[in-house]
């Protein structure tokens, strides 16, 4: 399986986006060990921006977000994340769609 | 931002928002519609099917110059297992005529017309501007919009919701819920570049003529969803989807699940040697009639994916998006000819209308459908295609075994699988969700 997970960043090569430097539209509150709807995020999100460090904590990397809003259904209940749109313009921008 | 006051502001510049924006502005109302995308369309997907009524009915001769793909004259429907499908297809020359009925679009081009077209009718449309929140006053009711724009405050009668799925302003302000993992589903989606010539030789085409793909079975790895595979002039739009929570509960990933489903024996030839240009995703309103929230209330109606408006049986969203923000549009259009104030006892016109129309009627008839589906899941999407292949199989492979056999074992197959009680009880339900 791990050969066709690595292909993610390879799709998301093809895509358009306006990054807003130093302005993250979604944030992971901190924690030691992380939650269920964290360790879910890590599988769930489609772009692959959710990632362990090497103390096994779930951190974000939100440049190549898809803005497809999963993982607010999943962690923003909790209070796992705070999730916002980014700054109009900002973002991707599709293409096709 | 602006100082003047306006009839109505919409936000979203998606089919609901754009039907809506489009239909008031007809009417003569002043109208501000705001958009976070850096154009309309920049962040929509779709499949994308387009239901030439529901247009018809608020751009009339868009056939003109809408930026339209291939009409529709086959829909193949596939029970896949891993290394077959079983199929059912229909294909007519009928749909060969003047004014094709479906046919697919590349939303983000579709969007752009629809927006240009929304304009032309004379609204002031805003695009990279972010709505923050709703501003309400002390009773509650809506008068207006914050956005992220400097003094980004703007003020209106009615603000029309047409945000899409998420929903997120409507759920920040206590308009409605947001919504749950298994009642939505998340669908990834690539767009495969091939000449057009490949596109119409790989599935028995000429010229404009279109075919779509629905897929289900164990390509969604025993999670409720569904596959697509469209075609476009130049490129095949394929995806697969699958509820959230039940990427949660099993770990799957999204992208592993579309490269399985594009490299399925039955898949793979139909792309081959294509170049891949965009990955997109985005989540589809799954919960069906039991998850549509309120419509309406003081200052404000919800039209489209934002107010969950999805037949996900049949796989319409723009057209139940297009249709309940015009006929939102026109509810605000009769309040304001009345000269009567945008309550909720006015608005409640729009809930009537949208009750008497398709939209509310389709979403009923299916009203138990995505309950059963979602308890059902592994049944209906590994077990009972697995099985179908199986039997298929054995029907069609000749080797000496008598007939009378195979259909017996093909029976106990179905039966030691999910027992009598199992199959008709599945049966009945089924039957029962979908009357
Ligand atoms: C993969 C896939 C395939 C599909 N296939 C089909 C199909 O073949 N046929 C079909 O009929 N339907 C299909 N659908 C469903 C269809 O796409 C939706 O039902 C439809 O797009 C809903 O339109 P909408 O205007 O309500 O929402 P959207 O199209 O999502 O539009 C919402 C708009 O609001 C904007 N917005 C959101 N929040 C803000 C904010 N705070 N400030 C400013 N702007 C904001 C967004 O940028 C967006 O432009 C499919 C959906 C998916 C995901
Ligand atoms: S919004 Fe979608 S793409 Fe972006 S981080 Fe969340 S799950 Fe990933």
């Amino acid at each position: 399986m791990t050969d066709l997970s690595v292909r993610v960043e390879d799709k998301l090569y093809q895509n358009r986006y306006q990054v807003d430097s130093g302005k993250v539209h979604i944030k992971v509150r901190e924690h030691d060990k992380p939650s269920g709807p964290l360790r879910a995020l890590l599988t769930a999100c489609p772009a692959r921006c959710y990632e362990l460090n090497d103390k096994g904590q779930v951190e974000i990397t939100a440049d190549g977000c898809i803005e497809c809003g999963t993982c607010r259904i999943i962690g923003e209940a909790s209070g796992d994340i705070e999730w916002n749109y980014p700054r109009g313009g900002y973002g991707i921008s599709f293409k096709f769609g | 931002m602006i100082d003047e006051r306006f009839d109505a502001i919409v936000v979203g510049a998606g089919m609901a928002g754009n039907a809506a924006a489009y239909t008031l502005a007809e009417r003569g109302l002043k109208v501000l519609q705001l958009e976070r995308g850096e154009y309309s369309g920049a962040k929509n997907v779709q499949g994308a099917i387009l239901y030439s009524d529901m247009l018809e009915k608020i751009i009339p001769n868009f056939r003109e110059d809408a930026p339209l793909e291939r009409h529709l004259v086959e829909q193949r429907f596939w029970m896949m297992d891993d290394r077959s499908h079983t199929g059912m297809q229909y294909r007519s020359d009928d749909f060969n005529e003047e004014k094709p009925n479906r046919y697919t679009i590349i939303r983000t081009q579709f969007d752009k017309w629809f927006s240009q077209k929304v304009r032309d009718a004379g609204a002031l449309v805003i695009c990279e501007t972010t709505v923050t929140s709703l501003v309400q006053n002390g009773e509650g009711k809506v008068i207006g919009v914050r956005t992220d724009r400097k003094d980004g405050e703007v003020h209106a009668d009615v603000v029309v919701l047409a945000e899409g799925v998420s929903g997120l302003l409507g759920t920040r302000a206590g308009l409605r819920e947001r919504p749950e993992a298994d009642k939505v589903a998340l669908a990834s989606r690539k767009c495969h570049f091939l000449p057009s010539e490949t596109i119409e030789a790989r599935f028995n085409l000429k010229g404009d003529e279109g075919v779509v793909i629905e897929a289900a079975g164990t390509i969604s790895q025993g999670m409720t969803g569904m596959g697509f595979i469209y075609t476009n002039k130049e490129c095949i739009s394929l995806g697969i989807g699958c509820l959230v929570s039940d990427f949660q509960e099993t770990g799957q990933t999204p992208y592993d699940l579309i490269e399985r489903f594009k490299m399925h024996p039955s898949v793979a030839p139909l792309i081959a040697g294509s170049e891949v240009k965009e990955y997109s995703a985005h989540l589809i309103p799954e919960g069906g009639y039991n998850a549509i929230p309120q419509l309406y209330g003081d200052g404000w109606v919800m039209v489209g994916d934002a107010a969950q408006l999805n037949n996900a049986i049949h796989r319409e969203g723009s057209n139940l998006a297009m249709t309940s923000g015009r006929l939102a549009a026109e509810a605000i259009f009769q309040v304001k000819s009345r000269r009567d104030p945008m309550t909720a006892e006015n608005l409640s016109l729009y809930k009537k209308m949208i009750d008497d129309s398709f939209v509310m009627k389709d979403l009923k008839k299916y009203k138990d459908m995505p309950a059963l589906l979602h308890t059902q899941s592994k049944n209906f999407f590994l077990t009972y295609p697995q099985l179908v292949s199986k039997a298929m199989q054995d029907f069609l492979r000749v080797d000496g075994t008598p007939k009378i056999q195979k259909e017996k074992a093909s029976l106990k197959s179905f039966v030691s699988a999910r027992s009598w009680w199992g199959l008709a009880g599945d049966a009945v339900r089924l039957a029962r969700a979908w009357r």
